[in-house]
């Protein structure tokens, strides 16, 4: 069992390597610590607090408020550093939650054989197919102003087959690799077979998977946000950016008001796709940094 | 002939499935669209009884059990009447999707084939010149702008050509003073607005095509019949197109299948920010103004486009793929 952890513990320190000694990954790294650094430091280093509404309302940026004030006299600067925490809650709870629905899914489906894959094959690619924007906006509005818990939802259920779709493909490959067969003779049953011999093999690719979702995810929630489909109470850079539109900062002029939101949210959703840069290396070494490819 | 059957199969089964799950979304959620029209009526003033069956009977609200609720909505959706709309009332809900379905399918169709095509051909140059900065750029960049929120490009483009530089007009899809027609004037104007919400779609969809193709193209760039061309003495164009591109470029057209079905359902953030009159901007009027058969329907043609896409990329595949007809 030790021999296993310390085998585990080489390949885990192995793939920190190659993420970091690529340099994009690192970029990415270091702009999400950043990131979430602010958010759970964000009472501390925020000037006011996100809801104090008692500043001079539409004003410019200042030595006070350094990027203005809202149309209900907010500080801009606090509402984007308290606005850092949905978007990483969404991003990781909704790509987490996707992830591992699409490890169930695409793991049974790749190791079933007969007719209960094919009953997979059908529900996989119904998710598969139908547009997710359309019907997260749809569902969105019928369970309106559900608050995050219904928008991490909506985006992990329309988010999860393309992932399961990949991981099927990787357990079919694997499947018939000697150790499976051997672990399959020794007697071990399915489940173990699956989720302990197997799916240490993926790890990469589930990993790449999960910021794929995140950034997925956290593009999503500031896309509903921002059409009013979420619950426009909370803090968070999407509803920012509505309450922006929706006070017509285009025409007052209050760019820092739409611009920073947006910059932040490229931001993140930029470091998890350098961060997959990396990752990618793992799974396709002709992916790698320095390789040719040949 | 038995692959082109089981896609058929498969179609069929699909598209039913994709018309119940429509059916019985709005079931399956708290609340019911006639309650949602009486609370907007009820802001207006108390709903008499009577006002209440008038509502019911003319927002076609179906009586009976659900059984008898399905067959009357599957009679709908085949003969495309999908009754009145709440938001627009009182226009039917076919005639306003047709209205809006010529600027969807001209302006985001044409984007996406543009996209695809341009960014096909940096994917291919990328892979060739890989470790050049004809690989680092569009790969880097393409990936950067792929991250960027879909509206808030379109918001950055409204702001500083629009309302700071006046360069191009800030809403809709032709101005006030032209005649939509067949005419020069007209499709010079539709142009001109179309600019704007053409480049946001442009510049955000650009990334993924590339890095898929360079991806794509990276894996058979390395396979042995790639060496071979190459130790052949066979110019490096042609291995590039005519070797590796040609095999690569299988994942991607998938995409492109799979986009194009997408065309139809319209960009909702890039047209809602433009105030762009197509299908996604309908459909975001359906939702603020909590229109269901306008929305249902649209979610419905939605879908069926997409798998009528899908259906003949499976098709194409066959044809392209000998592969996967065994």
């Amino acid at each position: 069992m030790s021999a296993m952890s310390t085998a585990l513990t080489t390949t885990f320190t192995a793939s920190i390597r190659t993420v970091w000694g690529n340099r994009k990954a690192r970029i990415g790294l270091i702009i999400l610590g950043l990131f979430v650094v602010l958010a759970v430091l964000a009472p501390l280093v925020a000037p006011y607090g996100p809801e104090d509404n008692g500043f001079e309302r539409n004003q410019g940026a200042s030595a006070a408020h350094w990027l203005g004030t809202t149309a209900a006299g907010e500080d801009v600067l606090s509402q984007l550093i308290f606005g850092s925490r949905i978007s990483l809650l969404v991003g990781f709870g909704a790509g987490g939650i996707a992830t591992v629905i699409s490890v169930l899914v695409g793991l049974s489906w790749g190791y079933v054989r007969g007719w209960l894959g094919d009953v997979i094959n059908f529900v996989v690619n119904m998710f598969l197919v139908i547009p997710g924007l359309p019907l997260m906006i749809v569902v969105a509005t019928y369970l309106s102003n559900g608050g995050i818990s219904v928008i991490v939802a909506v985006i992990a259920i329309t988010g999860w087959a393309w992932g399961a779709r990949v991981l099927r493909s990787q357990t079919r490959t694997l499947r018939g690799r000697d150790f499976v067969e051997a672990a399959r003779f020794s007697g071990e049953r399915a489940p173990r077979i699956v989720f302990r011999e197997i799916l240490p093999n993926m790890t990469s690719l589930i990993a790449g998977g999960f910021f794929g979702s995140a950034t997925a995810a956290i593009l999503a929630e500031a896309g509903l946000e921002y059409l009013g489909l979420g619950d426009s109470t909370v803090i968070s850079w999407g509803t920012m950016i509505y309450w922006a539109q929706n006070s017509n900062a285009l025409l007052t002029g209050q760019w820092a008001l739409l611009f920073a939101p947006g910059l932040c949210i490229a931001l993140l959703a930029t470091s998890l796709t350098l961060i997959n840069f990396g990752i990618d290396g793992i799974s396709n070494p002709r992916l790698r940094e320095g390789s040719t490819g040949r | 002939m038995r692959y082109m059957l089981q896609r058929a199969g498969w179609f069929l089964l699909t598209l039913w499935a994709a018309i119940t799950l429509n059916f019985l979304l709005p079931r399956m959620m708290p609340g019911s669209p006639a309650d949602a029209a009486l609370a907007k009526l009820a802001q207006n003033g108390p709903v008499t009884e009577q006002t209440r069956k008038a509502v019911e009977a003319q927002l076609g609200v179906p009586d009976g059990n659900l059984l008898q609720q399905y067959l009357d909505y599957l009679h709908q959706v085949v003969t495309l009447d999908f009754g009145v709309s709440y938001a627009f009332y009182p226009e039917p809900v076919t005639g306003l999707v047709l209205q809006a379905l010529p600027y969807t399918l001209i302006l985001v169709g044409l984007v996406t084939i543009a996209a695809f095509v341009i960014g096909t051909l940096l994917g291919v140059l990328a892979a060739w010149k890989r470790g050049t900065w004809m690989d680092a750029l569009p790969a880097v960049g393409g990936s950067f702008l792929g991250t960027f929120p879909y509206f808030w490009t379109a918001l950055l483009l409204l702001f500083f050509l629009g309302y700071v530089g006046h360069l191009f007009p800030t809403f809709g899809a032709y101005s006030a003073t032209t005649v939509p027609g067949f005419s020069w004037a007209f499709i010079e104007d539709a142009l001109y607005h179309a600019a704007l919400p053409a480049t946001t779609m442009l510049v955000t969809s650009l990334g993924g095509w590339i890095i898929g193709m360079r991806n794509a193209m990276i894996t058979t760039l390395g396979e042995d019949h790639v060496t071979f061309a190459e130790a052949n003495g066979i110019p490096g164009r042609t291995v590039a197109l005519k070797y590796a591109a040609r095999n690569a470029i299988l994942p991607n057209l998938t995409g492109f299948g799979m986009a194009l079905g997408g065309v139809v359902g319209g960009s909702v953030l890039v047209e809602q920010v433009f105030g762009y009159p197509g299908i996604g901007f309908l459909l975001f009027n359906a939702v603020t103004g909590q229109d269901y058969p306008l929305m249902q329907a649209i979610f419905l043609m939605i879908t069926v486009s997409v798998l009528v896409a899908n259906l003949l990329v499976d098709i194409m595949y066959g044809i392209l793929d000998p592969r996967t007809r065994r």
